[in-house]
């Protein structure tokens, strides 16, 4: 155990907040879920009691008849305001006095840092270049992480959760977003800030960065395990692409199974358009996870692997 | 009879006496007792404050409902464009000069240190307080009917965050920047049909001198043009575009009812039964 390795990832300035991360996330992961729990509990007991939903505030928030529903914004909310910045401002002055930003040796182009990191924000971006190629990692992937973080309200039809904390309500929604936040790109980022290490190279916390460590790459194409060679290389792109797309439309029935009996209100709620766009999006998200297995179990170098591109 | 006549002589006016007086009036509009116009005038006569409605949600101001962090947000914002300000004033981005400056910041400009400590930290905390403030709202279901086009402005201005932390991150012109920039723009080059090293790029006559990242860094390498465009688009562009987008973001959310509050919670009823169809 190299605990002077250890100490010297987690106490780098840099990164700071993702150690912050790491007690801020499940802080409020746990603060939102208890929250919605309590919130469930108060929709099962109106549910069960139509009479009392008639008459209750419906808010696990303390309400006393008279009380008025809305409060002056002066000095109510302007006061926690300013309490807030002041807050933040003292974290800050206290943060920027007891710590450097840090400043390394001049742009150098020949000499190469080693790892060569990019900030802690986009270490989730550079983690996915291990298991896809620049183009789909650095490119098409953050486009659909955009594209689908900006598609969800269009396609979440359910009409319950909207302005309140719940989870019994909205079990799909809440376990994609986790999967895909909490779990993928945090992760991610966790294993680009804490494990990689020259070269890019795993090591575990604790594990002494061996600069000269050499790793014999035996990734291997999915082709060459069923004995299709790089040089056939129509055979091979058409074998990569019969396994994409079968992952594409196995994937595809798979979750329309799912949803169908898990999901039921939301397959009938949904258009053709959003029902498509959902299960494109679950698919693609499960490719990533399911690359890392084929890549980190398995030392699969590419699924479909053309002279123009790589999958 | 000369002791009659009183001597004209200056006399400072009370606090009373300058709140009636017309400086004060012009100022400030209102009275200042506690009534409950004067504290919606206080809210509404003040263009600072005018985003705010008179009055909010009495459960709206809790912290467990909100987090406060897009409030959060927006003031991490205010602070990065004062430090930010102090810090162009010692700046200058151009190769070899740039890195001196910051040298310079840090070892002799009055608190140049604490201002460049002050930026780097208030923009990493800017980053988590994004990200929470995202997780909050769609924990709370808030980007549902009618917010919907406000959380795609949300997520511009959470792409727009990292960009300018990004860009920011090469100005000190140091190794950490620079191939932290070189890693990221690299993958520029691998962009689908754009990129010289992309997919169908070569085959469309792409080189590393005409294609996508060429025009990002304004050259083929991370060299003085680089520095100039991630300085401009870091201390002008970006936040214009950010500002402009935040004007859209606030406007939006004080017309659908201001600081979002906890709504009442919907039940099973609400949607089939006869109670409801009202909510």
């Amino acid at each position: 155990m190299d605990w002077h390795q250890l100490i010297k990832i987690t106490t780098a300035p840099d990164n700071v907040p993702i150690v912050l991360m790491l007690f801020l996330m499940p802080f409020y992961t746990w603060y939102g879920l208890k929250q919605s729990f309590a919130n469930d509990r108060l929709i099962e007991r109106l549910e069960a009691d139509p009479e009392l939903a008639k008459t209750h505030h419906r808010k696990t928030q303390p309400f006393v008849k008279g009380w008025d529903s809305t409060v002056h914004v002066w000095p109510y909310l302007l006061k926690i305001e300013f309490l807030a910045m002041i807050i933040v401002t003292l974290i800050l002055v206290v943060w920027s006095i007891f710590l450097d930003a840090p400043l390394e040796e001049p742009a150098n182009p020949n000499l190469t840092m080693n790892p060569s990191k990019a900030p802690w924000y986009f270490l989730g971006l550079q983690e996915m270049l291990v298991y896809f190629d620049p183009w789909i990692a650095g490119v098409v992937l953050p486009g659909i992480i955009l594209g689908g973080l900006m598609a969800i309200p269009y396609i979440d039809v359910n009409p319950r959760g909207n302005g309140y904390y719940t989870y019994k309500q909205r079990k799909f929604s809440i376990w994609m977003f986790f999967i895909g936040f909490l779990v993928l790109w945090l992760v991610l980022i966790v294993i680009g800030t804490f494990i990689r290490g020259p070269g890019w190279m795993w090591f575990w916390p604790g594990e002494t960065w061996d600069h000269h460590r050499i790793v014999h790459a035996m990734n291997r194409n999915l082709h060459e395990f069923i004995g299709i060679k790089d040089s056939e290389v129509w055979k091979a792109a058409g074998f990569g692409a019969t396994v994409v797309g079968a992952y594409f439309v196995l994937g595809g029935l798979l979750c329309d199974r799912l949803f169908r009996k898990f999901a039921t209100e939301m397959f009938k709620k949904q258009n053709f358009a959003q029902y498509a766009t959902t299960i494109a999006l679950t698919v693609m998200m499960f490719g990533l996870p399911i690359k890392m297995i084929l890549r980190l179990g398995f030392n699969v170098k590419y699924v479909m692997a053309t002279p123009w591109f790589n999958i | 009879m000369s002791e009659t006549k009183p001597k004209n002589k200056f006399k400072l006016p009370t606090a009373a006496e300058l709140k009636e007086g017309q400086i004060w009036k012009s100022v400030f509009r209102h009275k200042l007792d506690e009534t409950p116009r004067n504290r919606s005038l206080a809210v509404l006569s003040n263009v600072f404050l005018h985003l705010h409605p008179a009055k909010i949600n009495r459960d709206a101001v809790r912290y467990n409902y909100t987090w406060g962090m897009g409030g959060i947000t927006f003031y991490l914002f205010l602070v990065l464009t004062i430090t930010g300000v102090l810090l162009m004033f010692y700046y200058h981005p151009s190769k070899g000069q740039a890195y001196r400056d910051i040298m310079y910041l840090m070892h002799d400009v009055p608190f140049g240190n604490f201002t460049r400590n002050m930026h780097r930290w208030a923009a990493h905390a800017m980053i988590i307080t994004t990200w929470l403030h995202m997780f909050r709202v769609f924990l709370t279901g808030s980007y549902k009917p009618p917010r919907e086009f406000n959380w795609n402005i949300g997520v511009l201005l959470l792409l727009f965050t990292m960009l300018l932390s990004f860009t920011g991150y090469l100005l000190p012109d140091d190794q950490l920047g620079f191939w932290a920039v070189t890693v990221g723009t690299n993958m520029a080059r691998a962009t689908p049909v754009m990129g010289s090293e992309g997919p169908f790029g070569p085959q469309l006559g792409f080189t590393a001198f005409n294609d996508v990242r060429f025009a990002i860094l304004g050259g083929s390498i991370v060299d003085a043009n680089a520095l100039l465009r991630a300085y401009i688009w870091h201390c002008v562009a970006i936040p214009i575009i950010a500002s402009v987008l935040m004007i859209v973001h606030f406007w939006r959310i004080r017309k659908d009812g201001a600081i979002s509050g906890p709504a009442p919670v919907m039940i099973e009823q609400d949607l089939s039964g006869p109670v409801a169809k009202k909510a």
